[in-house]
């Protein structure tokens, strides 16, 4: 249905950043300081944007309360990967990762401090030293509310630095020619006019896709925007199959406990009343990688130790802490279970659940943020767009992210985007303004939902993707589960097709908003559930009972995945980078993984 | 004597009633504020009989119950559904908060909801937010250094940092603000509790270079003093903090100030 025409506000940028996260804003700032006519177009205000979130902290081998070196922190980050992230860029921003965080400091950001006045840095699951020998002490943190210091301290430097926003902008899809980005199609919630952003180059900082499934510690707007304007670009994403499932999130609400909380001495029991993860990872216990507590948790659940009525989740105990350690360094989980779970830390232990927490998938980009394609096997660099943050597969974090790895993520690739931008740019003419209808699919496609009057509303059809998913594309896995999953998303996408909108408005139409959301998730959906079917292997965060083992033969590579119009997805693979380049670092081989 | 009708924005409609047809009873009634630019109508206040499953317990759980179930042209903001992130700022049976940290089991049966007053409304609960930005980078909140900075992380003590607890939380979803009576009337002047609130974040802290400067920035008659100490931002916001005392501690600081400190 045609509702009337819409007419286009034009602008020109030398670069446009989608989304104002960390990785965004921390882009946005090392464009301002190149002298870059930047514009970020974002869904929510920044200090609204999900890294708000982030909880425990920030990795970095500042060395502060006790002995630390960067290669323990890429032995660390590459064994939690379970060797499929590429080693390069491991190295590279672990070596980096020190004098990220001192810039974050420098910056304002109102770390917790340790006695001499230093970073404080608390231990974090899968971190350790002198090569898995001990528990590192590597993570900084502001309380546990370190997202939201990183957050706003950003937003405050975005400010001083005069950055154009434009907030509360959704983005309906990129503008592609021959293979090259050269801008994209945003609306404007406040007034619902349309706005054709022509740039040099585009950043996508859109965050993950937690929000596809049931239960999430994602926010509401986590729908993987940007994921989904590559998709519809023809363009792939990686390594799609691996969501991490954060082993503490609480039971029924899904709100985030940070894994801080075990960092501070936080354990986990059963039934039972027994510390199971010491029967999992001996050594690591309660601080093992997420993917490994989350799978023991499962595990126990299924063998009938869970605890409740439904014995269908398990507790994790503070209480040993003591009220002031809750207080000055566990504020704000303290308040979160109170008001989530009605918990008095100080009493009782919180319900938990492994819970959907984080996409390693996304993106492919190589260590400066350009997006990556591979036709016919030849890997190649799509001009005129880069991928940072979790929307980014580079990939840093392979088949497992460590904890505290991902606000590191956010700052080292916000930058080393930045700076290449500034590299490529450089005496570069701004792009011309378009001088066509450019976009105009963009439009058509946002139309045709806002005039949508078919029989299944967005809420219907998007519960019906996010329970296939969660029943379908969890801790473990099966070839028949898989399978069936994908053809309940199929029918999902089919229902779409028959979608109802009421609110035909242009000004705040959420409902729009939602169905817009709707789409880009079931897009990667499909993807996810496509690529955990083609890679029979487990690893990481993927775990197919089908196929227990890693099998470094056959799948130590990448999967890359893609969309087409009907929701069939066709997969490729590509090697994964297993040396360290110029980094004073040697390569790790691939072995066994244990906790 | 004379009679003068409000402008049409301001004069409030009864709107539609949506009755419950479910199975068993309907469980609370909620009446929540409406107003779509794009019909040309007034507002109204629709009323929604909620009952059956809702998803979680909380204010914003019935407010997604309403949009997915009954009225998908609803409009409101939220995001993290877990009091961080800010966005679900409205007034719920007369007090500014998150509707995503406010039980339902807390409020009376009928339920009554509004967007945070004295904004100019976009949609429904969605006010306009841009003058409150304004005035929180009015107040420059950025560190303030001059000179290079040093290549490790500058040193702070404990008690240093402690001096910044109860005003680096802030989550900017201005509650206070627009709960403050003296903020409604001199809304363009006064700065109001939540950047003010960040401006004492600057001043508190040791590292930041331009306590004087950021002083002199609030010395008129407007900007700070326009606080009559009325703490209805204390008591409105929901992340537990206090303006009101932050408030205060400058106006002591400029007065210590002016005695040649």
């Amino acid at each position: 249905m045609k509702l009337q025409s819409y007419d286009v506000i034009d602008h020109v940028y030398d670069v446009i950043v989608v989304g104002a996260g960390g990785s965004g804003l921390r882009a946005c700032l090392g464009l301002a300081e190149a002298g870059l006519k930047t514009a970020c177009v974002t869904k929510v205000f920044p200090t609204r944007s999900h890294t708000v979130a982030a909880q425990g902290g920030i990795s970095a081998a500042l060395g502060n309360m006790g002995e630390d070196d960067w290669r323990w922190h890429m032995y660390d980050t590459v064994k939690g990967s379970d060797w499929l992230s590429d080693q390069d860029a491991v190295a590279g921003m672990c070596e980096q990762a020190p004098s990220a965080v001192i810039e974050l400091e420098h910056y304002g950001v109102p770390f917790s401090r340790t006695t001499e006045g230093k970073i404080y840095q608390r231990p974090f699951g899968g971190m350790t030293t002198h090569y898995g020998e001990e528990i590192a002490v590597r993570t900084c943190a502001a309380a546990d509310r370190t997202g939201h210091a990183i957050l706003h301290t950003l937003y405050q430097q975005a400010l001083k630095n005069k950055v154009e926003f434009f907030v509360e902008y959704f983005a309906l899809d990129l503008i592609m020619e021959g293979g090259e980005c050269l801008g994209l199609m945003a609306w404007c919630l406040e007034d619902g006019t349309m706005h054709r952003f022509r740039s040099k180059l585009v950043i996508l900082a859109t965050g993950g896709y937690g929000r596809a499934y049931f239960s999430a510690t994602s926010a509401h707007t986590c729908t993987g925007d940007g994921n989904a304007m590559v998709l519809r670009s023809g363009l792939p994403l990686q390594d799609m199959e691996f969501v991490q499932f954060h082993p503490t999130g609480i039971y029924g609400s899904g709100c985030l406990i940070t894994e801080g909380a075990r960092g501070e001495g936080g354990f986990l029991t059963n039934a039972d009343g027994e510390r199971f993860m010491e029967r999992y990872a001996p050594n690591a216990k309660d601080l093992a990688s997420r993917d490994v507590v989350s799978r023991s948790m499962t595990q126990e659940i299924i063998e009938g130790r869970g605890v409740g009525v439904d014995k269908d989740h398990l507790y994790l105990h503070l209480n040993h802490l003591g009220r002031s350690v809750l207080d000055e360094r566990l504020p704000g989980i303290t308040e979160t279970a109170r008001v989530f779970a009605g918990v008095d830390l100080t009493r009782e232990p919180i319900p938990v659940i492994p819970t959907v927490h984080y996409n390693m998938g996304g993106i492919p980009t190589n260590f400066d943020g350009e997006v990556l394609t591979q036709t016919g096997g030849v890997l190649t660099t799509v001009e005129g767009l880069m991928a940072i943050g979790e929307a980014a597969c580079v990939s840093v974090h392979g088949a497992n992210r460590l904890g505290s790895n991902s606000l590191l993520d956010l700052i080292v690739f916000g930058r080393s985007s930045s700076r290449r931008a500034a590299t490529l740019l450089k005496g570069q003419a701004r792009a011309p303004s378009f001088n066509g209808a450019q976009g105009e699919e963009a439009i058509a496609r946002f139309d045709q939902v806002r005039g949508a009057s078919g029989g299944s509303p967005t809420s219907v059809i998007r519960q019906r993707m996010q329970r296939a998913m969660q029943k379908h594309c969890s801790v473990f896995r099966t070839e028949a589960l898989l399978s069936a999953g994908l053809e309940e998303v199929v029918d999902a996408w089919e229902m779409f097709q028959d979608l109802s909108i009421t609110d035909r408005s242009l000004v705040w139409n959420t409902d729009v908003v939602e169905a817009l959301e709707l789409d880009n998730m079931l897009r990667q959906s499909a993807t996810t559930l496509a690529s955990a079917l083609y890679r029979t292997e487990s690893r990481g965060a993927h775990a197919r009972e089908d196929f227990p083992d890693r099998d470094d033969t056959r799948w130590l590579k990448h999967s890359l995945s893609w969309v087409g119009d009907t929701l069939e997805v066709s997969m490729d693979t590509r090697p994964v980078v297993l040396t360290t380049g110029d980094y004073d670092v040697q390569p790790i081989p691939p072995k066994a993984r244990n906790y | 004597m004379a009679q003068f009708r409000l402008p049409v924005g301001s004069r409030i409609a009864e709107g539609r009633y949506f009755n419950y047809n479910g199975a068993g009873e309907s469980m609370r009634r909620v009446q929540v504020y409406r107003w779509n630019q794009e019909s040309g109508k007034q507002p109204q206040i629709d009323t929604f009989e909620i009952g059956g499953e809702i998803a979680g317990p909380m204010v914003l759980d019935v407010l997604i119950k309403i949009k997915d179930s009954i009225d998908s042209t609803l409009t409101f903001r939220r995001s993290c559904r877990e009091g961080i992130c800010g966005s679900c700022a409205m007034n719920i049976d007369g007090v500014n908060t998150l509707a995503c940290t406010t039980p339902v089991a807390d409020l009376p049966e009928t339920i009554k909801i509004y967007p945070l007053p004295h904004l100019p409304v976009i949609k429904d609960l969605v006010p306009d937010l841009e003058q409150f930005y304004k005035q929180h980078a009015i107040v420059e909140p950025w560190l303030k250094q001059s000179g290079e900075a040093p290549d490790e992380e500058r040193l702070q003590s404990p008690a240093a940092r402690a001096a910044l607890d109860g005003s680096d939380e802030c989550i900017l979803c201005a509650c206070c603000s627009t709960s403050c009576p003296s903020y409604w009337w001199n809304s363009d002047a006064y700065l109001g509790p939540a950047a003010l609130l960040q401006s004492y974040r600057w001043l508190a802290d040791n590292r930041d270079g331009a306590r004087l400067e950021r002083l002199k920035q609030l010395d008129d008659a407007f900007a700070l003093f326009r606080c009559h100490t009325i703490m209805n931002c204390t008591s409105a916001c929901p992340k537990g903090l206090n303006p009101a005392r932050a408030i205060s501690k400058i106006k002591k600081m400029l007065v210590s100030r002016q005695k040649g400190n």
